[in-house]
């Protein structure tokens, strides 16, 4: 009973919201459903809003982070959005960095960094 | 005031089931946000370890008070294989895993007290006590 997180393309970014808590089963899904997106519709940045996330524990960070650096091997960059003061401040104290990750404060700054990130 | 609830931690489901349980006391107990999120994710690292490590486990959340305090008390138990090296779990960055799960000493940082009871081949007993300030 694994919910799909949906992948919106707009030009050649991929837009994605994640709504609602992720479980392991979620989070591992949205991996693999996002390379592939990628791969078939050849976007070369994604925008990974986390607005309505409320915390983020160590397996979702390592999650995020991994799928990432996939990314990363598969030519797109990707900015995280809309990170909650409480959940910067439970990752920082949880000692988890996501160093080398792109983010923005919402989705409309994400769009415009990726911009900047694809175009230098 | 002793109100508890817990939570069996024999599958993934059940870490989610166990943050929920510990989002709503901690709600209930008047913690504000950050405290909220600070709680939830420590549940949903000791619940992950249980299932990691020791395959099941148990959950239990009491909302406690001492004098005029109010506060939420977080008890991850399993019949696990026990912790062999305490003192090496709680260095920031030891992980037999591979990176699952920040560990321990992050758990620690979040909450206001913690406490590990362990003995090898017996189990393991997590307890951590935020307070509401």
């Amino acid at each position: 009973m694994t919910t799909r997180i949906p992948i919106l393309k707009l030009r050649d970014c991929l837009i994605v919201s994640i709504q609602w808590e992720l479980d392991d089963q979620t989070a591992l899904a949205f991996q693999e459903d996002l390379l592939d997106k990628l791969h078939a519709t050849a976007a070369r940045g994604v925008v990974l809003d986390l607005t309505p996330i409320d915390f983020i524990d160590s397996f979702i960070a390592k999650v995020l982070g991994d799928v990432i650096s996939m990314s990363g091997l598969m030519g797109a960059k990707v900015v995280i959005t809309g990170i909650q003061p409480a959940v910067a401040i439970t990752l920082i104290e949880l000692g988890i960095r996501l160093e080398n990750v792109v983010t923005a404060l919402d989705l409309e700054n994400g769009l415009e960094k990726l911009e900047r990130e694809l175009e230098g | 005031m002793n109100l508890r609830s817990s939570v069996d931690i024999i599958t993934e489901w059940d870490i989610v089931a166990a943050r929920q349980l510990g989002r709503n006391e901690a709600k209930e107990v008047g913690f504000g946000t950050v405290d909220q999120a600070r709680i939830t994710t420590a549940i949903s690292e000791l619940a992950r370890n249980i299932y990691l490590y020791a395959g099941k486990g148990n959950i239990e959340i009491k909302q406690i008070a001492e004098g005029n305090l109010k506060g939420l008390l977080v008890i991850a138990s399993d019949k696990g294989p026990g912790i062999p090296d305490v003192r090496k779990v709680m260095e920031d960055g030891y992980t037999t895993s591979g990176g699952l799960g920040a560990g321990l000493p992050g758990v620690k940082r979040l909450m206001d007290e913690f406490k590990i009871d362990t003995v090898v081949g017996e189990g393991t007993t997590i307890s951590a006590t935020k307070w509401l300030r």
